[in-house]
């Protein structure tokens, strides 16, 4: 086909025409985009270069260990030791199921934790998740070996607490646990340190209560990472502050012996240094093995603990409020010999009872103990001679005197649940129950019965406030990372020291004289002899019609009925330099069941370790020594199933 | 002035050919490969694997191919135009059936050895078609009705299949070359003055119709459009490409971070690095004078093309190197507009730079038929 040749010149100028139309239209873009880059990557470089590093450099938080509790001889209480766990990095292990599969085979896998690992990684793939934690060293050198053939499986070490003394501090220094949600809404403002998954904060205890010094403060670090989350290289790091070293006043041995002593009952015991206030021992029993909770604790061993009948989990010693029965009766005698109603030679007539306002008020004694002067009030602890002194001196006066010896009182203590007791006054039964104190209310409290509640913590205070005349007050930290505390000495309680004296006697006679309700429990070794005071509270009274049956003996009742046995001293008498106080729960006799272990503790305290045979009454030697004999065996058996935890 | 009516004695025959091929552009051609290799290898963290050394590869079938269509008379090509275009579509339409499923939409017939996309192949063929067309067609009839709407159909058939695929960016390519290609055979202005106001039209229609039955794109071609007019509406979703692309392209700065430097693109915050978001990396770490001198070899290859056109004599040869040089404008721009934030993310890659073995033998096809035009032109 031809074309005129006209037609093709015309043609072929307007597509040359319309080429370069279009070329300066290129051109124009050309420059749009030369300018855009210029735009992005010279005017605003600075901007976007800032935006790159907050792509790539992120700031890590480094926990800090956790402050370690000593005791006063150093030995640990609570530590931190090396836990390794295996993490799982979704998006590096690509084909997840294989890969656990393949890790299943090497170590054994927790099916809930597969199951909350399989959770978190539908939420995200990018952050790594535990696919296995609290594995062994072995097993985490298996993991390290078989490393190739397990992409994205991570090994990583961090600290966890470890209570090596197991059950003995289990109320003292309580545990921690992985911070929980309701933890963080309590919290105003919570350190950053807490968003850290699987953070450990002080639950109950001591660790709850002194979070504040044993947590420290958290260092950073920046790393880069890519896009994957995952950590390319560091870039600096400022280490934090560890958590506080604290050294508590506790004797582990001591601590250790309180506990073994009290086995088998629900019983709780103070063990104070009079001098200083500190707390050599507090034990509760039954107890529990804190290293559970720290673990995370099986359904079934929480509500194994909560179910038993015993109470294991609350700390008897300074949450528990018992009646203090007849160790209440210092309090009223001091309140009655301050205020002058009563002399050292004045005698009351006990006929077994007394009738106050038309009702009867038995004394223990049922067939009375005829003239009770002030000495043989306290040693054959005569109910009669103390009604009458209430009805002398009245509630506000044996209260104020309660509260002086530190009854009544919230003891600042670290510990969880510190009790206050109570002391009822008049206003105070207006107000809480909307009634008018009557007498014998009064006559009630003399022999701690009624509305008075204390915890063994505060008669433990109160017996060494009588026995050194000062207001010492308790202390369980004795220093913070090696600065010493204020001890808990205190101020002369300005008490008429002929009083006092009078008192103290009196306690001597309990235990050491043939007629005193613990002559029984006594220390024969001169130099430790004990001043003590029995006691045995009612949990209720035993009714008419029980009598009728010919109940009357507290080993008749059902154990949650039986009396609360009580027994408090302190010792050396001549020279004090330790307050005991034991509560049995639901033991019966405060001179048999309390007794008896309160001089076991004293004497353990005193020696510092097992103390002689001599010691002891020669008719009650070799029962002792049987004791003692248990006693070391089953110490020994701890500490073998203990070293064998360790390994 | 068709090649049949010059005469052909003074046009090079046999590998005397080679002496006469437009070195120059060979030279930027493979200049700008080889840019693409470094940065294949930077983005594999410093490696020829994976994405390197399989492009060199590719870029040297594709350079034999060149050669081999260079020295093919450029009137053989024009009688296998018509040829070239059915197969286009026939390949389009299979896809529609054997195609495999990649990146959600498909694209490509696996042959074996390679993956192509026909929809790729179709640009060249496209430009083939329309080139013989108007080289047919005598020029006073450019204009009319009848004469306009024929290449409307051939444009808009491989389009129809394209957006069937869905593949929204291709499509758009499509229809730009043709258009272009039209305007350059000189088709009368009123035809792309209507065009324009319809497409203005067509776009409105197209938002209005999002949400109702009817309605015309697919909703992540929606959102794309989203996040391109305010990135920062998803900047963890389909936002994120924008933002993390210019990013990296704004930290580099002057001269850059350095060679291998990039952390964006180191760091894997860069989304699809080795393919339509290379063009970041290379900004990033070469910084503007890096990226502009990018810029500058494409203008540069497509300044050689407009020349070689200017000096043919025949309408075929004129309007196919522009339609090539267009196409390949088309490509760079339209990617260059992406990533740094001036068109929505739409899957096109950086011409004989990004990772992808159609796109790379289809450009090469195409700069060997420039390369035959530009041998056998009239002396």
């Amino acid at each position: 086909m031809r074309r005129p040749a006209r037609d093709n010149a015309e043609s072929h100028r307007q597509i040359n025409r319309r080429a370069l139309i279009l070329g300066g239209a290129q051109v124009g873009f050309l420059g749009l985009l030369g300018l855009r880059m210029r735009h992005l990557q010279v005017e605003q470089a600075d901007q976007f270069r800032l935006l790159a590093d907050e792509n790539r450099i992120k700031i890590r938080l480094i926990p800090p260990a956790r402050g370690q509790i000593y005791d006063r001889h150093g030995s640990v209480i609570a530590e931190n030791v090396p836990s390794y766990r295996i993490m799982l990095d979704g998006e590096e292990a690509g084909d997840v199921d294989a890969v656990i599969a393949r890790l299943s085979k090497i170590i054994t896998l927790d099916p809930d934790e597969v199951a909350r690992a399989h959770e978190e990684m539908r939420r995200s793939r990018i952050h790594p998740v535990t696919i296995a934690d609290r594995v062994t060293w072995e097993e985490l050198s298996r993991v390290a070996v078989n490393a190739p053939a397990l992409p994205g499986v991570r090994p990583e070490v961090g600290l966890s607490r470890r209570y090596p003394q197991h059950e003995d501090y289990a109320h003292i220094v309580g545990y921690v646990g992985p911070v929980s949600d309701r933890d963080l809404e309590r919290i105003k403002a919570p350190d950053q340190l807490l968003l850290i998954p699987r953070f450990q904060i002080g639950k109950v205890g001591l660790e709850q209560r002194r979070e504040d010094l044993l947590r420290g403060k958290a260092g950073t670090r920046r790393v880069e990472q890519n896009a994957a989350g995952r950590v390319m290289r560091e870039l600096d790091r400022r280490e934090g502050e560890p958590g506080k070293n604290l050294q508590l006043t506790t004797d582990s041995d001591l601590q250790e012996y309180v506990k073994a002593r009290l086995k088998g009952e629900s019983a709780a015991a103070v063990v104070l240094d009079t001098e200083t206030g500190d707390i050599l021992a507090c034990g509760s029993t039954p107890s529990f093995d804190p290293n559970l909770f720290v673990r995370g604790i099986s359904v079934s061993d929480y509500k194994s603990l909560l179910e038993n009948k015993y109470r294991p989990l609350p700390n008897k010693a300074v949450q528990g409020i018992y009646p203090p029965g007849s160790t209440f009766k210092m309090v009223v005698l001091l309140a009655a010999l301050e205020d002058g109603q009563v002399t050292p030679s004045d005698t009351v007539y006990c006929p077994g009872h007394l009738e106050v306002s038309g009702r009867r008020f038995h004394c223990w004694k049922r067939v009375g103990h005829g003239n009770v002067d002030l000495q043989r009030s306290i040693r054959e602890s005569c109910d009669v001679f103390f009604y009458e002194m209430a009805l002398r001196v009245g509630i506000e006066k044996i209260t104020a005197m309660a509260q002086r010896l530190g009854l009544g009182v919230e003891h600042d203590l670290p510990m969880t649940g510190v009790a206050q007791g109570l002391m009822p006054t008049k206003d105070w039964k207006r107000a809480t129950r909307g009634e008018d104190w009557v007498i014998g209310d009064s006559v009630n409290s003399a022999i701690g019965q009624g509305y008075v509640l204390a915890s063994p913590l505060h008669l433990a205070i109160m017996t060494a406030r009588i026995a050194t005349g000062r207001s010492v007050s308790p202390r369980l930290i004795k220093s913070v990372d090696g600065v010493e505390t204020e001890p808990g000495t205190g101020e002369d309680l300005g008490l008429n020291p002929n009083h006092l004296r009078e008192v103290r006697r009196a306690m001597h006679a309990v235990s050491n004289n043939r007629r005193g309700t613990a002559y029984r429990s006594r220390i024969v070794e001169e130099s430790y002899r004990m001043a003590g005071k029995t006691g045995t509270s009612q949990v209720r009274n035993i009714t008419a019609a029980e009598r009728a049956r010919g109940v009357s003996r507290n080993e008749d009742l059902p154990w949650e009925r039986r009396d609360h046995a009580l027994f408090v001293n302190y010792a050396p008498s001549d020279a004090p330099r330790i307050a005991v106080a034991v509560v049995v729960e639901h033991g019966g006799g405060g001179s048999t069941a309390a007794a008896p272990i309160a001089r076991d503790i004293t004497l353990q305290a005193l020696h510092g370790g097992t103390p002689p045979l001599e010691a002891y009454p020669s008719s009650q030697r070799g029962r002792i020594r049987t004791l003692q004999e248990r006693l070391e065996r089953e110490r020994r058996e701890r500490e073998d199933a203990n070293a064998g935890d360790r390994a | 002035m068709s090649y049949l009516e010059y005469s052909v004695k003074h046009v090079p025959s046999g590998l005397g050919k080679i002496f006469h091929l437009n070195w120059a552009l060979i030279l930027l051609v493979t200049t700008v490969a080889c840019i693409g290799f470094l940065m294949l290898y930077s983005v594999a963290g410093g490696s020829l694997d994976p994405w390197s050394s399989a492009q060199i590869k590719r870029f040297a079938l594709g350079f034999v191919l060149m050669i081999v269509v260079a020295l093919v008379p450029i009137w053989y090509w024009r009688s296998v135009s018509v040829a070239a275009y059915l197969v286009g579509l026939s390949l389009l339409m299979a896809v529609e059936y054997v195609g495999a499923v990649g990146m959600g939409a498909q694209r490509w017939i696996d042959l074996g050895v390679i993956r192509l996309q026909p929809s790729e192949l179709m640009k060249i063929a496209l430009v083939m078609a329309l080139a013989a067309y108007y080289d047919w067609l005598p020029a006073a009839q450019k204009s009319r009705p009848l004469w306009v709407i024929l290449p409307v159909i051939l444009i808009l058939a491989p389009v129809y299949l394209v957006l069937a695929q869905p593949d929204l960016g291709t499509a758009i390519l499509l229809v730009t070359v043709g258009g272009l290609m039209m305007f350059l055979a000189g088709v009368h202005w009123a035809y792309f003055g209507a065009v324009i106001a319809a497409g203005a039209g067509l776009v409105t229609v197209v938002v209005q119709s999002r949400g109702t039955p009817w309605q015309l794109l697919a909703d992540y071609q929606y959102r794309r459009i989203d996040t391109f007019i305010d990135p920062s509406t998803d900047p963890l979703g389909a936002g994120y490409h924008i933002t993390q692309s210019k990013i990296a392209l704004g930290s580099g700065g002057w001269t850059g971070r350095g060679f291998m430097q990039g952390t964006q693109s180191q760091l894997n915050f860069l989304p699809e690095k080795h393919t339509d978001f290379i063009f970041t990396t290379l900004a990033e770490e070469l910084g503007f004078l890096g990226g502009a001198s990018l810029l500058a070899l494409y203008s540069l290859i497509i300044l050689f093309c407009v020349l070689s056109a200017l000096a043919q004599r025949d309408r075929f040869s004129s309007l196919l190197t522009l339609g090539v040089a267009v196409n390949f404008f088309l490509y760079f721009a339209v990617n260059m507009s992406m990533v740094m934030g001036l068109a929505p993310v739409v899957g096109v890659p950086l011409p004989l730079v990004s990772y992808g073995g159609s796109a790379m033998l289809v450009l090469l096809i195409g700069f060997g038929l420039v390369q035959s035009a530009h041998v056998h032109r009239p002396r």
